[in-house]
């Protein structure tokens, strides 16, 4: 039977990461965003209950449903990313629910890395705020495409016009200092449910989508880079097999562009010009394929490829170099060392480098450079240039999520300590 | 006309390959932990298609707690055999017998903790350096911050509050000596979609999750199955039903749901309409608030 017949097989993903502090109302938006679509269920809401009343809580704490270790709620606030499912009619979403406190930006900056879209929340009482800023910062550095900015708690402000169209016109404000990203707002009450999945009926001067709606129509499709075809080879296939004796298949994910039988591309680093000659799923052959898809090539002339190298077309390459230009968010609690040597992941390839200087950092509460203090240290942003003991083969950040992305991680302890994106 | 858009079952397929492709490049020495349970035939389905036409390069391995419905075992050895693939089982008796581990006692004892002491024995005694498991986040709050490479220090431990930061599509699989990985390739699927690709696959699955008559008894408003081992409550009484599993685990902690359920269409009909997780029914999460995330630190699976 095929997916066609059924339509429910035919549904959209979306993935977006919410950012919030502690009071500002994240957590009970998820929490009535997953209770009014219908995706908690009663063994869940049950659980949920008893774990309020033993609280001491008066009404069920929906928070509670996003606080899944026992550190987590014995001191109730939330330490680390926690992934989320449900699903519409429409689409299934993928929510990386992250803790907003200053101290873990890391995890923020996790959550986002996977990320279509940013829920940024603001509190309609207190408006745009440093930590706002901060949230609308980290969304720009990691190239999230669409960016909610929901403004809660209109309940509190008698569901104000002009509070709203203010907090509206200073987060620009904030956003025009930033790149340019797909920007929507929208005033909610989480803790009532206006506009969160269904309309409010104390805003008609609010005409746009709900929340629900709003993430059901964001246009996903137009988040992958279909211009630039590259392939990381991940693994060799070989089965040395009677039935597949000389078969020799690179298995891998398109990063990103279109791959097509019979074009023309280029191996790196041998630099070798070749074609594809097929492009293998599971048994069946494909005539083309797109980002994300897991596929394997052949291609026509036997040369040197092997986990590491990149399968680029011949006429649209990389940039190649040993020195690497990025933005860095640092990860852990030993600071980062100038001069000190680290190991690099950048797509399958890996290899060692030295952090060679460190321009600036940025005050990300004001978005601004700083240039006297260049101590790098846990949840800070830098900009800093590596020198790689190989050349590596990228695009800018902005233009390619995955080829130009990078992690540092310390050879001694194996953490990974830095989440780079190349300039 | 060329499209560009897949859907977010080939979407959650590609992005489970890629990671099976990272474990078999990365690991020296990967297994893959299988239960016979709906999730395990799908992940390794997902394994045959990242690999195809090498065969699945890394054996499945089975730590058996002895209290099995007798089809699961038909159908693991089944699948082994036609595609192929090593197949290890481990057994919780021999842990038993060995001392290694203590039988619970009671009427709701369960072997599901002890598999724990096997499966650790077993990496360690065949040098596993990465164990891949079928959980998925959305199974329980614990596994929701579970990280798709998950790093075990030498004892098996999973430390929550310490795991290291996973970001875009780099997994890092660095280790000392003695640590090891547990990766989940299907994190990011729920039990819909694990169904549905079922159904868009076509995937051969056990009839234990079709409907079927079956000898069932209901303990604190749960349906479990019977079996010789299972000791009765005095206001238990043991009838046959219309039942399907929703999951399938060790007998003595696996409830039954009643189901009139016997296609994949009906399936996914009564997922959709469910109100209670799939897990609502096992009683090794009903322990305690904190019962999976307990079983995790220690190595559960």
């Amino acid at each position: 039977m095929s997916g066609k017949d059924h339509g429910y097989l035919d549904m959209e993903l979306l993935r977006f990461t919410t950012a919030g502090s502690v009071d500002d109302g994240k957590s009970t938006l998820i929490g009535r965003l997953l209770y009014d679509s219908k995706a908690i269920f009663e063994d869940q809401m049950e659980a949920l209950e008893q774990a309020s009343i033993s609280r001491g809580g008066e009404e069920v704490n929906l928070a509670l449903l996003t606080d899944g270790l026992r550190a987590e709620r014995e001191q109730g606030i939330t330490i680390d990313v926690a992934y989320r499912y449900f699903a519409t009619p429409k689409r299934k979403f993928i929510i990386a629910d992250t803790p907003g406190h200053i101290q873990y930006t890391r995890n923020m900056v996790t959550g986002a890395s996977t990320a279509n879209a940013a829920v940024i929340l603001v509190d309609a009482r207190n408006g745009v705020i440093e930590q706002t800023r901060r949230h609308a910062y980290i969304a720009a550095l990691l190239n999230i495409p669409h960016v909610l900015v929901c403004v809660n708690k209109m309940d509190l402000v008698d569901f104000s016009e002009t509070v709203f169209e203010q907090i509206k016109a200073d987060f620009s404000d904030v956003a025009s200092r930033l790149d340019d990203q797909d920007i929507h707002f929208l005033p909610i009450s989480a803790k009532l449910g206006d506009n969160v999945v269904d309309r409010s009926t104390n805003m008609p001067w609010y005409s746009g989508e709900t929340f629900l709606g709003l993430l059901e129509a964001l246009p996903v499709g137009q988040d992958w880079n279909l211009e630039d075809p590259r392939f990381p080879v991940q693994y060799v296939i070989r089965p040395i097999s009677d039935e597949y004796h000389d078969y020799r298949g690179y298995a891998g994910r398109i990063a990103s562009g279109v791959f097509r039988v019979g074009q023309e591309v280029v191996a790196l680093p041998s630099g070798l010009k070749t074609t594809i000659e097929a492009i293998d799923f599971a048994g069946k052959s494909l005539d083309y394929a797109f980002p994300p898809q897991s596929v394997t090539l052949r291609l026509k002339d036997e040369i040197d490829v092997s986990r590491g190298s990149m399968i680029v077309d011949a006429a649209n390459q990389p940039q190649q170099s040993q020195e690497i230009e990025l933005m860095v968010c640092w990860l852990n609690e030993k600071p980062l060392v100038v001069r000190g040597k680290y190991q690099v992941k950048h797509n399958s390839n890996e290899m060692r480098c030295i952090i060679t200087e460190v321009k600036y950092k940025v005050n990300i509460n004001t978005i601004e450079e700083i240039h006297d203090d260049l101590s790098v240290g846990l949840n800070q942003i830098a900009r800093i240039t590596i020198k790689t003991t190989k050349p590596l083969f990228f695009d800018s950040y902005k233009k390619n999520r995955d080829t130009g992305s990078l992690i540092l991680i310390d050879e001694a302890t194996n953490n990974v300590v830095g989440a780079g994106m190349i300039l | 006309m060329e499209h560009y858009r897949i859907n977010h079952l080939r979407e959650l397929e590609a992005e489970s390959i890629f990671v099976l492709r990272e474990v078999v490049a990365q690991f020296e020495r990967p297994v893959m932990l299988f239960s016979g349970g709906k999730d395990s035939i799908v992940m390794f389905h997902l394994a045959w298609k990242a690999f195809h036409p090498l065969k699945v390069p890394f054996p499945l391995m089975h730590i058996d707690t002895g209290h099995n419905f007798e089809e699961t075992i038909k159908y693991r050895d089944d699948l082994a055999e036609k595609t192929g693939t090593r197949l290890i089982v481990k057994y919780v008796q021999d842990s038993i017998n060995t001392g290694r581990a203590v039988e619970e006692k009671g009427l709701n004892a369960s072997r599901n903790v002890l598999q724990t002491v096997t499966l650790l024995d077993a990496i360690e005694e065949l040098k596993f350096d990465c164990a891949m498991g079928g959980g998925r986040r959305d199974e329980e709050k614990a596994r929701a911050k579970e990280r798709f490479f998950s790093h075990r220090d030498e004892f098996g431990q999973w430390d929550p509050k310490n795991q290291r930061p996973e970001l875009w599509n780099l997994f890092c699989g660095a280790k000392n000596m003695g640590e090891h990985f547990r990766v989940f390739p299907i994190s990011n699927w729920t039990e819909m979609d694990v169904w549905q690709y079922i159904l868009m696959e076509n995937i051969e699955m056990p009839s234990l999750y079709f409907t079927h008559e079956r000898e069932v008894f209901c303990r604190d408003g749960a349906w479990m199955a019977s079996a010789p081992f299972m000791q009765l409550k005095s206001n238990e009484k043991v009838e046959v039903k219309k039942v399907r599993c929703r999951t399938i685990g060790d007998i003595t902690c696996t409830g039954v749901t009643l189901s009139e359920a016997n296609s994949l269409e009906d399936i996914i009909q009564e997922v959709a309409a469910s109100r209670v997780t799939e897990r609502g029914s096992r009683a090794d999460d009903k322990r305690s608030e904190a019962a999976m995330e307990d079983r995790k630190r220690e190595g559960y699976f």
